[in-house]
């Protein structure tokens, strides 16, 4: 071995604290980019495989009722490959022990063999029996919420007879990965259901012999969707066709597709920032240590070793922390990915997985480390051979402090030795500590970024369930009924206050964009639910317009002044061209609000309500659910309590909880940065404090001299990491946001005083450990050789 | 006499500028015959280390020229003086200055690696009488001793010119005698052109040629027509 790569080695072993502690910090930010790329792949490429796998329909097709025969000209439509036509039922289920009843839907499987479409994955138990009407498969996630298994028995209410019915199996299916009860936004599992029966069991039940009231369709490759919806449209006319959709539009994919995207987002800007983090760190760290070996390059030169050769040795020193970092990142991306896709796996009821990794982001991850290593260490070998090889053999300290000595004697005089030589460092390489206080600055940045981001997210919650919605029991009818149900309503002993609302189901449209979601009708000064903007304000409905949600307008390019093509998706199904009237901020949905009676008029529906908020009495809560129950318009009946612990869920078990994750790996980071400042500067300065003992310093005057600098370097930082945590805040926050929900940034003082926390502690704890070793070092040993 | 190794005329080298400027050289002139042993004696910061590292192509010169052989060192890049004191420069450095990571003999090693003809290192070690400690770091070693590895460091690649700081500086009068005979040998035997530094004048009697210096120039130069063989120097 040539005693260059002797000195390498044993010159790693040396600073194997350092290295170690600089490799990790690469390591980190590596590791979140692997990590988060291979999550969205994967989860891409797992959702994908199942929509395939199991047939999911491209195209959806409601109809009041259409006799089969409509399928065979369905399926001669160009583009379209398979046709599946089922029936569907909206159907209460009771639950033991709750005085909700619980809705759900009751899907049709062929009578014998498989569906052409929209095929069911069964979990456990056996396929249906099409010779027992009796016999359901439940959807596996909403068994799993109740407690169901095969082999129970469940009551449900279809088309108004209640009936009982024997789980013979649990199923899943790419068509209710997510399910939502009507009228709400957030997902949940245990208030929705979905029953799978045999057609006949089902048609019969419905009134659907030999017809069907949902086609299916599947689209070959390159086939119009656009075309094929408006044709399925025109042919089911006749039958009473409520409107074709695609895909994109259906509840599921919709809810899964953006909470990938959103974690798409957030992989697209979180991991970056987190590399350029680690990156600029490690470009400043190797630039100083390879500055601390100025002298043996000085030496390498005057034996006569080239620049190359010095300049070789040195990046191999550079190669094996940054490459060793990275690919170590690398090793914990793939193995904390893989975890996390199985976590996601079944946050997302995918019943297999599919692990799918990135080589780009290993390539990103392994160049951008090395190219931050090597740029800091060629940047200073660079200045260390512009130095003829006799200066840099000499020790560089002695020589340059008069400069700064100049600082005023009278001020000099009032300060004891040990703080007038960390004034002096700091002062005479500015340039060093700025790179130290602007590393810290970012640590913090990171950590107060993710702060922020929790706090977002409970500010989310709180907004939308205690201000927004004030109501304890949400009421959706069947249909948009009469306004007397509202005073039948409040005629109950118990109910406080009922405030109506008229949800109206439509497709927007402004040119060539498009929204499937519904216009809110709300009474004037509403106390229960409220319109509110981002900042708590209370949104004024207006009886001339559209009041829209920013992501609405977002979504549809629309701007006050404008006005929307609104196609009603219920009723008579008119299509209207309503203004927008205002904009406004808002964290949940995408909603677009208007006045009631005004909805109404211009529906030429008046005195139609589709739903009411409820205030009760707590006492007599069980009673009041109970009655609700049996009122012949009510779909649905939603608690709040239920909805918020929904939101919650959702929020920390979807896209939203890889925050956990990138909050733990912000305080790695953080923790890495400081101590890394305080490692190099120890390494940096072994000697001097091993002479300053020497001549008679404590150990606490020794320390106080390193750590007095790390301590003025991160006061420096702590403004300048708020700073720069607020940009990096609002980059995460739009990262974060869905379509379903939005995360504000919030700064508050909490936020920032909590980060500035984790870098004081960060910085106390480095202090301890280099102190540790400062307490430790062997003074003759040091002196005589370098650290 | 051979043509001269080094001809140096009006060599002047400035530390720094305006108020601060150190004036380490002002206005050397010599001449060095190829294959002498030259000592250079003179009081403390009066410009030796300066000089040799001029004429060892560590530092450039700030007036005046200094050629080796034909060569103006002045005008090499810095990629031909690299391959100047690759080639034919040997040096032991005032403050020793070993590599602390690597062995005595790796850090012969680290010479030899590159040079042409060298010995081995751990026949140079033996030279200085090291070959016990070969296995040593720097740490473990006492200054002498380190010094004695540095002296082993620059007689192993036998160059042409070797350039010594003060060799002895650190070692009692047997050791040192030993090293000087070692440089001696080193000369009689391959030619090798031999400056020496030193605070002990003793040294001057095994020299050909003794350099008086004083402030920044030469104040004296002696020829000895009588050298000493370095075991009968005494200090
Ligand atoms: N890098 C430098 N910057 C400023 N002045 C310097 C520098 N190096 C040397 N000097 C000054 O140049 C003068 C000559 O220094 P040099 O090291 O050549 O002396 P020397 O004769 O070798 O002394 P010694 O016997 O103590 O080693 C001294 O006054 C010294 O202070
Ligand atoms: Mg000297």
């Amino acid at each position: 071995m040539s005693p260059l790569t002797h000195k390498l080695l044993r010159d790693l072993w040396r600073m194997k604290g350092q290295a170690l502690a600089i490799a990790m910090v690469i390591a980190t930010g590596v590791m979140l980019l692997v990590m988060m790329t291979g999550l969205v792949n994967s989860l891409e490429e797992t959702r994908t495989t199942y929509y395939e796998r199991y047939r999911l329909a491209d195209v959806f097709a409601p109809v009041a009722r259409a006799p089969n025969l409509a399928l065979a000209d369905l399926a001669e439509i160009p583009g379209v490959s398979a046709v599946e036509g089922r029936v569907n039922g909206a159907t209460l289920i009771d639950i033991e022990g709750r005085s909700v009843p619980v809705q759900a839907q009751a899907v049709s499987l062929p009578d014998f063999g498989s569906p052409a479409l929209n095929d069911i994955y069964l979990n456990d138990g056996r396929m249906l029996d099409s010779d027992r009407s009796d016999e359901i498969l439940l959807l596996e996630s909403f068994a799993r919420a109740h407690g169901l298994d095969p082999g129970d028995t469940l009551e449900a209410t279809m088309n108004g007879a209640r009936r009982e019915f024997r789980i013979v199996g649990l199923a899943q299916s790419p068509e209710f990965i997510f399910t939502t009860a009507p009228g709400e936004l957030v997902p949940d599992d245990a208030r929705f259901g979905v029953i799978w029966m045999s057609y006949s069991a089902l048609a019969a039940a419905y009134d659907m012999d030999g017809a069907f009231n949902e086609a299916l369709l599947g689209l070959g490759r390159g086939a119009d969707e656009e075309a094929v919806l408006a044709e399925v449209d025109r042919q089911l006319a006749p039958y009473g066709a409520l409107g074709a959709y695609g895909l994109e539009d259906q509840l599921s994919n919709l809810f899964i597709t953006q909470e990938i995207e959103s974690l798409a987002a957030t992989n697209q800007s979180v991991p970056p920032i987190f590399l350029a983090v680690a990156a600029f760190l490690l470009n400043i760290v190797i630039g100083r240590m390879v500055e601390a070996e100025r002298e043996e390059i000085g030496l390498m030169k005057a034996f006569g070793y080239t620049d190359w050769e010095v300049g070789a040795h040195y990046f191999r020193m550079v190669l094996a922390i940054a490459a060793g970092g990275a690919l170590l990142g690398c090793l914990f991306g793939v193995a904390s990915g893989r975890a996390m896709v199985g976590v996601y796996t079944q946050f997302y009821k995918f019943p297999f997985l599919i692990f799918d990794l990135d080589a780009t982001s290993f390539v990103i991850g392994v160049a951008v480390s090395i190219a931050a290593a090597s740029a800091g260490g060629v940047l200073v070998l660079r200045r260390v051979f512009a130095l003829t090889p006799s200066e840099a053999m000499r020790p560089p300290a002695p020589a340059d402090y008069s400069r700064s000595g100049r600082f005023g004697r009278s001020i000099a005089r009032l300060l004891d030795q040990p703080t007038r030589m960390v004034l002096r460092r700091i002062t005479r390489q500015p340039l060093r500590m700025a790179g130290a206080v602007v590393g810290i600055a970012l640590g913090m940045a990171l950590s107060a970024s993710t702060i922020t981001i929790y706090a977002g997210f409970t500010r989310t919650i709180d907004l939308t369930f205690s201000v927004v919605d004030r109501s304890d029991v949400t009421v959706s009818f069947t249909h948009a009924v009469s306004d007397k149900t509202i005073l039948e309503l409040q005629r109950r002993p118990g109910v406080i206050r009922v405030e109506p609302v008229r949800d109206v189901p439509v497709v927007m449209r402004n040119g060539l964009e498009e929204h499937r979601g519904a216009i809110t009708g709300m009474v004037q000064e509403a106390s229960l639910s409220r319109a509110l903007d981002a900042g708590g304000a209370a949104i004024p409905i207006r009886s001339d317009g559209l009041v829209v949600s920013q992501t609405l307008a977002d979504i549809l390019d629309l701007a006050p002044g404008d006005s929307v093509t609104v196609d009603v998706r219920e009723g008579r199904q008119p299509i209207l061209d309503l203004p927008v009237v205002a904009l406004a901020e808002s964290l949940l949905g995408a909603p677009a609000y208007m006045d009631m009676a005004a909805l109404n008029r211009v529906l030429k529906e008046p005195g139609r309500v589709s739903g009411a908020y409820l205030l009760i009495d707590d006492g007599q809560s069980e009673e009041i659910y109970t009655w609700l129950k049996g009122l012949p318009a009510v779909a649905g009946v939603s608690l709040k309590s239920e909805a918020r612990d929904a939101f919650v869920r959702l929020l920390n078990s979807g896209a939203g909880w890889s925050r956990f994750i990138i909050g733990a790996l912000a305080y790695i980071i953080t923790f890495g940065i400081v101590y890394n400042a305080a490692r190099i500067a120890y390494a940096e300065r072994a000697r001097d404090l091993a002479s300053l003992r020497v001549i008679g310093f404590s150990k606490g005057e020794a320390a106080y001299v390193l750590l007095g600098e790390l301590a003025a370097v991160v006061i420096v930082a702590l403004p300048l990491g708020t700073l720069l945590g607020y940009y990096v805040a609002v980059l995460m926050a739009s990262a974060f946001s869905t379509e379903v929900y939005q995360v504000p940034a919030i700064f508050d003082l909490a936020t920032y005083g909590s980060a500035a926390l984790v870098v004081i502690a960060a910085a106390v704890t480095s202090g301890l450990l280099v102190k540790r070793d400062l307490d430790r070092a062997d003074l003759v040993e040091a002196l005589k050789t370098r650290e | 006499m051979s043509e001269p190794a080094y001809i140096v005329k009006g060599l002047t080298k400035v530390y720094g500028e305006g108020h601060s400027a150190v004036h380490a050289l002002r206005g050397v002139d010599l001449e060095i015959p190829r294959g002498e042993i030259v000592v250079l004696l003179g009081p403390s910061g009066s410009g030796k280390s300066t000089l040799l590292n001029i004429l060892g192509g560590l530092d450039r010169s700030t007036g005046g020229t200094a050629s080796f052989g034909r060569t103006d060192l002045g005008a090499l890049s810095d990629r031909e003086l690299t391959r100047y004191r690759r080639d034919h420069i040997g040096f032991v450095f005032q403050f020793y200055n070993l590599m602390p990571s690597l062995t005595a003999r790796e850090n012969v090693e680290l010479v030899t690696e590159i040079a042409r003809d060298p010995m081995s290192p751990e026949e140079a070690l033996d030279l200085v009488g090291l070959s016990e400690r070969v296995d040593h770091f720097p740490a473990q070693l006492s200054g002498g001793e380190q010094q004695r590895v540095a002296i082993a460091r620059a007689v192993a690649k036998q160059p042409d010119v070797l350039f010594c700081d003060e060799p002895t500086g650190a070692l009692d009068s047997k050791t040192g005698r030993a090293v000087l005979r070692v440089l001696q040998r080193l000369n009689e035997r391959l030619g090798t052109t031999v400056l020496i530094v030193t605070h002990a004048a003793a040294t001057a009697g095994m020299a050909d040629r003794v350099l008086n210096f004083a402030d920044g120039a030469i104040r004296e130069v002696t020829e000895n027509t009588e050298k000493l063989d370095a075991s009968e120097i005494v200090w």
